[in-house]
């Protein structure tokens, strides 16, 4: 097998060596009823062979380049410098093990050092780690961590937050025995002040906002961040890292917590995964965060050094008494988020902010034009929600005959949405793009 | 190695100074050169309920966590703040400046089960 | 603090005006920033660096070459399986018809994607001998947590609630404890026996109507087959409990033995570690559960499943735990793990757990007169050796291990299990040669004879890196995690800096 180097000459010296006569003779440990007899899986196949096969299974699936497609809802689809995958694919980036052993990973070590500061800076919070799976479970962890400070045992979290967040914070919150309790959103997509301020009780923890929300919603969080920390409870922010070139960052709302998913920063939609979680947090916070954390030191010889720090929080050390059973992080990703902070740089970043804004709302306000159609006006980033008196179904097969999907049908996720649906659109639509699919929209 | 002789210890290094009905407590010298530098010292909350041999604080070296036992019960009702900027002077002085917090006891007959200078000492010669 | 210009950091070498992409210029709006109130903007522009494209190669090139890495080293690291990253992999994933498709996207243009996942999903039901797989668990830890509360759920279905408590073995890895106690599970840890493995008797004293779980890892840490494995699984099941195999050695048992035939209900694999997805520099990884069907019930969602030849994803799963992740998992890495299988085949894929086993025999025997083995009989994938011995020259595990760094080696796994003091463990996997085992062993020798001839060149190790020996408490005590930290401490005027320094030049190195 082409991976696996021993040679049958190289089998038998070292049989020899170790003394045995067979190599069944180092397995008398496993009982004889134990042992498989043979497992039924292919023969091993030429890489021609796979790569054809792989190819034509791709063709089995759409993809942005065969369809002009509006879909977001949590992935999104958007300009990818070509530095980027090069870089990534640097084989010392790439298969390199956890930096443990700082002298031998300075080169992954000063990146993820770079990544938080990145990310600080763009959140406007003090401290970030290293990165979590993706954005739901950055909120699970967000949410218990919360809860553990506060000692209470309840979260508020907005229903306009991303219907997987709140999946995956129900999920781990159950796990530990603490309630989620939600507060609705009015017809235009913003949050519902008064069963908030209703709801926010003196048991409640942690409160969740996401801005821009699930159905694209630039939220106003003014008086929030006062009224949730004089009640002794931390504010929790989702947001879009792409948007906070020129939307307010939750440093700026006063958040306690920021946390969100980081796809949007140079990675592919990968149909679901990879992606990446950022956690940030204030400095009150930095001993109580999960994940890793790289920090800056001197060497023996007074030269700048990085290491991964406050490790006791973690649960190799900590094993039991961890604020988190998290281990892997999602190290190649965050580097893909930071190579992608830094070729954006601080005019890119606004840029790219400005440009989501643009094709975003310019198709909105095209859309709104077109009879059988109604939008809102609140505020919006890059997605937002079309009202349409036909159903979706039948608007989405008639566009797909042109190459066009449309976007997301909400009532799967909002089952009071009937007949609304999510449009997205990024900085890689072209107006063209945008007037071919009024275009369609409007004889669908 | 010292072991003053007006505090009393635990099996579990921890060393208690009574003033009236009040317990203060460390880790002793002996503790702290077994953990080596200390980085962080997470304490309790203040008001926070003792209970005597339950886990009450945690110190973090660079490698390692060990839970601090509280050796009596009662209401934390002081804690060391200099530790959160300083936690080196548990090393450097951990019979004074590295004292970690007080406790108003709620049974003052524990303070009579505690081990004496000698007991305590003796037992870290025979464990080392 | 001495910085070169290899350890500056972007944003020191950021310069006003640079840019390191052009985006389009053109708006389809007149003013669109001006749609959004004043209130919503941004108050203050975020300050990322300013770097040109080929000042950001330079610096992220150069970065790399600082990493020991599987494509330019060997790392014997125990229990993590650092095996050789194949590059078909990464050209599947890379191809755009994958890795440009949306997880939304309506299923009938996901049928790719989606037979990668039941195929995948099929290939391990077969490995392991478990009965239906979720691929959603984003890594190994995740995996456990996954696992946990399907045990949790299982019983509460049943409504036995009093089953609070989770037995570990004194070896387990540090995840398994910390996940059983974030959901609230007392844990117990059962003590080894001189072989090295589960002290029955302490298991028996342990197991009761109050216990959960048994959470194993076969072979264990120490690299040796549970040989009462069947035993064991007995006595848990009769309490009424479940059993949980960690499937981190899993590199040992392909084709050999599969944990679903030992009794286990929960089985989790990490993609990373025995279906060589790369590490990443610590992620992103992949940790798949498998369950028997009396757990089938509790599963995430979503999951994958074929009606009349069209795949399609489940959500209608009533007693689900929920979801673990958004959409449907660590999709690259399903994805790199199937080309990886078919890649073996039946042949090659028993071949990696042979030339595993064979590998890590071969080394112990050559090493084992110069550092004692924690328990000598033959081992699976990987063994332990214990540096005890040295600690009369001040020397430990992990000095060895830095010293091995001098000779072009990552150092094995140091300090654990914490079963045995001064621990090196080494798993050297399959795919390296007898060639690079025996350069290996060169070098473990030579060290060896450096601990009687030359103990200060060990405890000063390495020497030959870009640094020595970073200070771990000073980074711990005065925590340096971003650019702005770094400034703040700066305009301190080194002044700890200098104190650090001072300290060191009177120290005594460890």
């Amino acid at each position: 097998m082409h991976y696996h180097p021993l040679t049958e000459e190289d089998r038998e010296e070292m049989l020899r060596a170790i003394g045995v006569r067979s190599f069944e003779d180092l397995l008398q440990s496993i009982p004889a009823q134990l042992r498989v007899k043979k497992l039924s899986l292919p023969e091993a196949t030429s890489e021609l062979e796979l790569r054809r096969e792989l190819e034509s299974l791709g063709r089995e699936n759409q993809n942005t380049k065969t369809l002009l497609s509006f879909l977001g809802a949590g992935s999104y689809e958007h300009f990818i410098p070509a530095a980027l995958p090069q870089l990534l694919s640097r084989n010392e980036f790439y298969t390199a093990y956890t930096p443990y052993q700082p002298e031998a990973s300075q080169g992954s070590l000063q990146t993820i050092f770079e990544y938080q500061s990145l990310i600080t800076e763009l959140t406007g919070m003090d401290v970030s780690n290293a990165s979590h799976y993706d954005g739901a479970t950055s909120l699970a962890e967000a949410g218990i961590l919360a809860l553990r400070h506060t000692g209470r045992r309840k979260l508020l979290i907005a229903r306009s937050v991303h219907p997987h967040f709140r999946g995956v914070l129900q999920a781990y919150l159950e796990a530990a025995d603490f309630t989620l309790e939600e507060f609705g959103f009015e017809k235009d997509g913003r949050f519902r002040k008064g069963e908030f301020e209703k709801l926010f009780t003196e048991d409640v923890g942690g409160v969740i906002f996401q801005t821009p929300n699930f159905l694209g919603v630039v939220e106003d969080l003014e008086g929030v961040a006062e009224k949730v920390h004089q009640a002794g409870a931390l504010l929790i922010l989702c947001t879009n890292p792409l948007s906070l070139g020129v939307l307010r960052a939750p440093g700026e709302w006063g958040a306690d917590l920021a946390v969100g998913e980081g796809q949007v920063l140079g990675i592919p939609m990968n149909f679901g995964g990879p992606y990446l979680g950022f956690f940030a947090a204030s400095r009150e916070l930095v001993r109580k965060i999960p994940g890793r954390l790289a920090g800056m030191t001197i060497d023996q010889e007074g030269r700048r050094a990085f290491v991964l720090t406050l490790q006791a929080r973690e649960q190799h050390i900590r094993r039991e008494r961890a604020s988190s059973n998290i281990c892997t992080n999602q190290a190649l990703c965050a580097l893909a988020g930071c190579i992608y902070l830094t070729l954006l740089g601080k005019e890119g970043i606004r840029e790219a902010g400005e440009l989501n804004l643009d094709r975003a709302n310019y198709l909105r306000k095209e859309i709104g034009s077109i009879k059988g159609f109604k939008i809102d006006s609140a505020p919006v980033f890059n997605e937002f929600v079309v009202r349409s008196e036909k159903p979706f179904s039948q608007i989405a097969s008639r566009l797909a005959g042109e190459g066009i999907l449309p976007g997301l049908d909400l009532s799967h996720f909002y089952p009071e949405l009937k007949g609304a649906f999510l449009v997205c659109a990024t900085e890689t639509k072209t107006k063209v793009d945008l007037d071919r699919f009024v275009k369609a929209l409007s004889r669908a | 190695m010292e072991f003053p002789s007006e505090l009393r210890y635990t099996q579990t290094h921890e060393w208690s100074k009574k003033t009236g009905n009040r317990v203060r407590v460390g880790i002793t010298e002996y503790a702290q050169h077994e953990i080596s530098d200390v980085v962080y010292v997470e304490l309790p909350r203040l008001n926070a309920e003792a209970a005597k041999g339950k886990g009450i604080a945690v110190v973090e070296s660079v490698k390692a966590a060990f839970d601090i036992y509280a050796p009596v019960s009662g209401k934390i009702v002081e804690i060391n703040k200099e530790l959160e900027t300083h936690p080196a002077q548990v090393n450097q002085d951990p019979y004074g400046k590295g004292w970690f917090f007080e406790i108003e006891m709620k049974n003052p007959s524990e303070w009579d089960s505690l081990l004496a200078a000698e007991s305590y000492k003796t037992q870290c010669i025979t464990t080392h | 603090m001495l910085i070169d210009s290899d350890s500056k950091l972007s944003f020191e070498k950021s310069r006003p005006g640079r840019k390191g992409t052009r985006l389009p210029k053109d708006r389809c709006l007149k003013d669109p920033l001006k749609l959004l109130p004043d209130s919503l903007r941004r108050r203050t522009p975020a300050p990322l660096p300013e770097l040109t494209e080929p000042e950001a190669v330079r610096h992220f090139v150069n970065l790399s070459k600082k990493n020991f890495s599987i494509d330019t080293h060997f790392y014997p690291l125990g229990s993590c399986s650092m095996k050789y990253n194949p590059k078909v992999n990464e050209w599947a994933a890379g191809l755009e018809s994958f890795s440009l498709v949306h997880p939304l996207q309506p299923e009938e243009g996901a049928q790719g994607w989606l037979r990668i996942f039941y195929e995948l999903e099929n290939y391990l039901k077969e490995i392991t001998g478990m009965d239906r797989f979720t691929l959603q668990p984003a890594a190994g830890a995740q995996g456990e947590l996954c696992g946990m509360m399907m045990v949790r759920a299982f019983h509460a279905s049943r409504g036995e609630v009093k089953r609070k408590k989770v037995l570990v073995p004194d070896s387990s890895h540090g995840t398994n404890p910390a996940t059983a106690a974030l959901l609230g599970y007392e844990v117990v840890q059962i003590q080894s026996n001189k072989r090295g493995r589960v002290d029955l008797e302490d298991l028996q004293k342990c197991l009761d109507d109050k216990t959960a779980c048994l959470m194993l890892t076969n072979p264990n840490t120490l690299g040796l087959f549970e040989n009462d494995i069947l035993k064991i699984t007995e006595m848990v099941h009769k309490a009424g409990a479940l059993l949980y195999y960690d499937g981190a050695n899993f590199n040992a048992l392909l084709g050999i033995a599969r944990p679903g035939d030992m009794g286990f209900d929960i089985v989790h694999l990490n993609l990373h570690k025995t279906f060589s997805t790369p590490h990443g520099g610590g992620g992103p990884g992949s940790g798949p559960v498998g369950v028997k069907k009396k757990l089938e019930a509790f599963l995430p969602v979503p999951l994958v499943e074929k009606k009349g030849g069209k795949f399609f994803l489940k959500e209608d799963q009533p007693q689900t735990i929920g979801r673990l992740k958004s959409f449907q998992g660590q999709a690259g890495m399903i994805l790199r793990a199937f080309v990886y299988i078919r890649t073996l085949g039946l042949s090659g894929l028993n071949q990696v757990s042979e030339d595993a086993v064979l590998n890590a025999n071969y080394l112990k025997e050559k090493l084992k007169k110069a550092f004692p083995v924690a328990v000598d009989e033959p081992c699976m994938h990987e063994f332990v050796l214990s540096a005890q011995f040295a600690e009369a020259k001040g020397i430990h595990a992990l000095d060895i291990g830095k010293r091995l760094l001098d000779y072009g080696f990552h150092a094995p796994t140091v300090h654990f299990p914490l079963v045995v003091p001064d621990a090196l463990m080494i798993e050297p996997t399959e795919t390296e040669s007898k060639e690079t085992l025996d350069r290996f062993c060169e070098a473990m020798l030579q060290i060896r004879r450096e601990i009687d001839s030359n103990p200060e060149v060990i405890k000063r190790a390495p020497h030959s890196l870009p640094i020595r020996r970073p200070d771990e408490v000073l980074a711990a005590r005065r925590p340096i995690l971003t650019y702005r930290d770094w400034l703040r401490e700066n305009s301190d005027s080194d002044r700890h800096y200098e104190a650090a320094l001072q300290s060191k030049a009177e120290a005594i190195p460890h």
